[in-house]
């Protein structure tokens, strides 16, 4: 067999409800502080029957960052995605790549959904004709992945994995597989959302999804806490810049960590609701090591999926707990959406840059907000402080499952 | 009430600025869209959509093809108002 190509980092960029960038939105996390708050937007008076008043917005608003052209013309969908990969493309020193040998793979989970829902606002008050000529370019899912190609020059083809709360860590993999095929020497991955409109918090709170903890936005995210009630809501963006090592190497860029391996699988069981053995989940990760041809010896840290939903985040810690056997004894978990908030779509972006930084810095990135462990959680987790891991070569796994019945495991390697 | 041309071409300007994020003073009557302010079909689809509901005047997709300069635009949505 021949060996496959290795595929590194070299560029990180974020907007999150921790930070503007990457750095802030990591030092935040690893100083255990929350992006939670109440809503102080205007259209939250018209909805004050919401169940939900809080959730994570944008910790530096895309207004103070955009010019007025970009906040018009692109989806605050787009507009997050395009912050972070500015920054990403920057932190990698704008490598010099021929376009045809440049990809991007930008994930989001819904959309352009302010711009579908104002449009048709504009159309009920107004009439069809006021309706604007950029709605279709700014509602599409893959107006992001589109912008980015655009403004890096992008022409190895851009694309936008739709997996629901996965999305963000499957664009990772998806370009993974296209610098390990030879399609692309960079891809720009990664994956943005921007749900916080009133129509995606009543849906996801009519699922009884979502947290209701409204007099305490700051405590709501509380993953394997016992009085845990839903995810929180929260919106951003997360992008990195892979590269095969190759590359990486002959132009001298500096490696934050390797993509070392991904598993993907699908439960085939229910369109929301996780299978509850974690079934599939577990071949994710198994998977994901197969890939990366490591074993659980050599897994050291978790960023886990837990959402802080009742159900889900007990499935998956019970996934690592099998998998793992005796080796879970040296796994650091951490939550880190007990900070940030549900991203949907860039979740598994964000976590993977987290994921990337605990790696190279040595630091498993705490949860927050747990006072009362659930009984049955067996693993090791990193509770209201973050903690060292070993020095050496050590590999982390980041988790990401959605709506629909995806599990993408992400193996990342340090390097 | 109808606006008169300076007004047409200052509210104009503004739609131009907010579009594409010329300068208002770059926005002169003389400018053609494509070849000095450098706007795209979509872009000048929008700005008429929204130059429309500004003056209160229609703009049939036929006529805006002959809008050529910003002149042009304002001595059209100036006859369309009276």
């Amino acid at each position: 067999m021949t060996k496959q190509r290795s595929v590194v980092v070299t560029g990180i960029g974020a907007t999150t409800p921790l930070g503007g960038d990457a750095k802030s939105s990591w030092e935040a996390a690893l100083a255990a502080q929350s992006g939670i708050d109440t809503f102080q937007a205007d259209w939250m008076t018209d909805h004050e029957d919401l169940p939900v008043h809080f959730g994570g917005q944008l910790a530096t608003p895309a207004s103070e960052v955009l010019p007025r052209p970009e906040q018009r013309r692109l989806d605050p969908n787009a507009q997050y995605a395009l912050i972070a990969a500015r920054e990403a493309w920057e932190d990698a020193g704008a490598p010099q790549v021929e376009p045809e040998r440049l990809g991007a793979a930008i994930a989001s989970g819904i959309g352009g959904v302010w711009t579908l829902l104002s449009a048709w606002d504009t159309m009920k008050d107004r009439g069809a004709r006021r309706v604007l000529p950029m709605t279709v370019p700014m509602l599409m899912p893959n107006s992001a992945a589109g912008w980015i190609g655009l403004e890096f020059g992008a022409r190895a083809g851009a694309h936008t994995t739709v997996s629901a709360c996965a999305s963000g860590a499957e664009s990772i993999g998806y370009a993974l597989e296209m610098i390990r095929s030879g399609r692309a020497d960079v891809v720009i991955a990664g994956g943005t959302e921007a749900p916080i409109h009133p129509l995606p918090i009543a849906s996801f709170a009519a699922m009884h999804a979502l947290s209701t903890r409204n007099d305490d936005p700051q405590g709501a995210s509380r993953p394997y806490d016992v009085n845990r009630d839903g995810f929180v809501m929260g919106e951003g963006a997360g992008v990195v810049i892979l590269e095969s090592a190759d590359h990486a190497q002959a132009r001298g860029a500096k490696v934050y960590a390797e993509i070392a391996g991904v598993g993907i699988t699908s439960d085939a069981h229910h369109i929301a609701a996780p299978e509850p053995e974690g079934r599939e989940q577990t071949r994710a990760m198994d998977l994901a090591m197969a890939d990366a041809n490591i074993s659980t010896a050599d897994v050291v840290h978790v960023n886990a999926h837990a959402t802080s939903t009742p159900v889900g985040d007990m499935i998956e810690a019970k996934a690592i707990a099998g998998l793992f056997g005796s080796d879970a004894d040296h796994v650091r978990l951490s939550a880190t959406k007990s900070m940030t908030g549900h991203l949907l779509g860039a979740a598994g972006a964000v976590e993977s840059i987290f994921t990337i930084l605990a790696l190279q810095q040595r630091q498993a990135p705490p949860t927050i907000n747990v006072t009362d462990p659930d009984p049955e959680l067996s693993l090791d987790l990193v509770r209201d402080t973050a903690r060292e891991l070993p020095a050496g070569d050590i590999a982390a796994i980041n988790n990401s499952f959605g709506f629909g019945g995806h599990n993408v495991a992400l193996v990342i390697r340090s390097v | 009430m109808a606006a008169n041309e300076n007004e047409i071409l200052e509210g104009l300007a503004q739609i131009v600025n907010e579009e594409t994020g010329l300068d208002t003073s770059e926005v002169t009557s003389e400018k053609s869209f494509t070849d000095d302010l450098d706007i795209d079909s979509l872009s000048m689809m929008t700005i008429v959509t929204l130059a429309e509901e500004k003056f209160d005047v229609r703009i049939p997709d036929d006529e805006v093809q002959n809008l050529a300069t910003v002149g042009d635009a304002v001595s059209y949505i100036a006859k369309a108002q009276a």
